[in-house]
């Protein structure tokens, strides 16, 4: 949606120790390429997130850049190995230095 | 002797991704494991068949998961907007309807209505605005704002999965006549009618894409063309710029009486708001 961004994640709550887990993250977003003009001729300027970083434990486990390519709302997944109980932070970062977050708490049994 | 070999590697590495093709990427029609409801008495159709079943398994893929889904950060949005008070009379919708799991179950089904007071019918959005009016004393959201699509998504969405069905008796009749009209009617430049693509050619293909009944029962949609959630009407216009016709404004009367008769036409069919198409 236009106005504002709202992250979305799902994780599973609980893993077995070493376990391959799925983690998903969606975000509302306009990602304004840049590239488009208005009904006057003039170039919309360019609003995307242009990072993604997801932190377990405070350590870095997955990023990424965007770029203007990419569409609207962006669904992004990855795989995650879970060796201890923890907390997964995401962080989306906004052309405009808008900083979205969001959090997640895996729990380890076993 | 080993370029050759690398060669025959190499062909066969091709065989292999090409049996490991997903169903999906020849987009055919039918596709397997289709669902159907069977017509009404009068309807043109041989059964009726959601523009779901003419999607690629991805796309359908993408409906069918209720996080992937980019259609729910509309319902989410509705929801937060249910429970926002909002107007002179600074009212929520909560508070005269409660919780709209419960008092909206099955309405998005039975929408366009008749309305006495206004002497015709309205559809959901008419309706909620309606409400905003009247009762929340608020300016109405315009048409095709994010407000007014994450509402009716909203709405719509405790319908899902029930059975469209709208009550075309009494003044709805003259409605109902007058969307038969517009359906068949030849427009713009290419002077096509709605049945000359979704009902004597669905199933087949327009270009790279498959032609489907054009059922309404997943509106608002998540279109990935729109790259968000559009509104019926919006539809209709982009429909009438294909075949190069003049658009009419949203809400308008054509548009409305075209709702009314393909509500008919796919009745029974189970609304799937927020659904996704390409």
């Amino acid at each position: 949606m236009a106005t504002e961004s709202r992250p979305r994640v799902r994780v599973p709550k609980t893993a077995a120790r070493g376990e391959i887990v799925e983690v998903k993250a969606l975000i509302s977003h306009e990602m304004e390429s840049g590239q488009r003009k208005d009904s006057q001729g003039n170039i919309i300027p360019r609003k995307i997130i242009n990072r993604f970083e997801a932190r377990y434990n405070g350590e870095l486990v997955f990023a990424m850049d965007l770029h203007p390519a990419i569409s609207a709302n962006p669904y992004i997944a990855f795989k995650l190995k879970v060796d201890e109980p923890g907390e997964l932070e995401f962080k989306w970062v906004d052309d405009d230095g808008s900083v979205y977050t969001d959090k997640a708490k895996i729990d380890v049994k076993g | 002797m080993a370029k050759r070999v690398l060669a025959v590697l190499a062909v066969a590495a091709v065989a292999a991704a090409g049996a490991s093709v997903p169903a999906g990427a020849e987009e055919q029609w039918p596709a397997p494991g289709y669902q159907s409801v069977q017509p009404q008495p009068g309807n043109p159709l041989p059964e009726l068949v959601s523009g779901y079943w003419f999607r690629t398994v991805e796309v359908r893929a993408l409906q069918d998961d209720d996080f992937e889904n980019p259609g729910f950060l509309w319902v989410e949005r509705g929801a937060e907007l249910w429970n926002t008070k909002a107007g002179e009379a600074g009212k929520s919708c909560a508070d005269c309807h409660g919780a709209a799991e419960e008092s909206m179950k099955g309405v998005g089904a039975s929408y366009p209505k008749w309305n006495a007071e206004l002497g015709k019918p309205v559809n959901l959005e008419m309706r909620i605005n309606l409400c905003r009016e009247r009762n929340q004393k608020a300016e109405p959201w315009k048409w095709e704002s994010d407000e007014l699509l994450a509402m009716t998504t909203y709405v719509k969405y405790q319908s899902r999965g029930m059975p469209m069905k709208i009550d075309i008796s009494g003044p709805m009749q003259e409605w109902w006549e007058r969307g038969k009209e517009a359906y068949y009617k030849r427009r713009g430049q290419l002077g096509m009618s709605c049945a000359h693509c979704h009902e004597t050619y669905w199933g087949h293909k327009l270009r790279a894409d498959t032609l489907s009944q054009g059922h309404i029962n997943g509106f608002p949609t998540y279109r990935l063309k729109w790259q968000k959630i559009g509104s019926l009407h919006r539809r209709f216009r982009g429909c009438e710029e294909d075949i190069r016709a003049n658009s009419s404004p949203y809400g308008d009367d054509e548009y409305l009486a075209l709702e009314v008769y393909l509500s008919w036409r796919g009745e029974g069919l189970p609304i799937e708001t927020p659904s996704v198409r390409q």
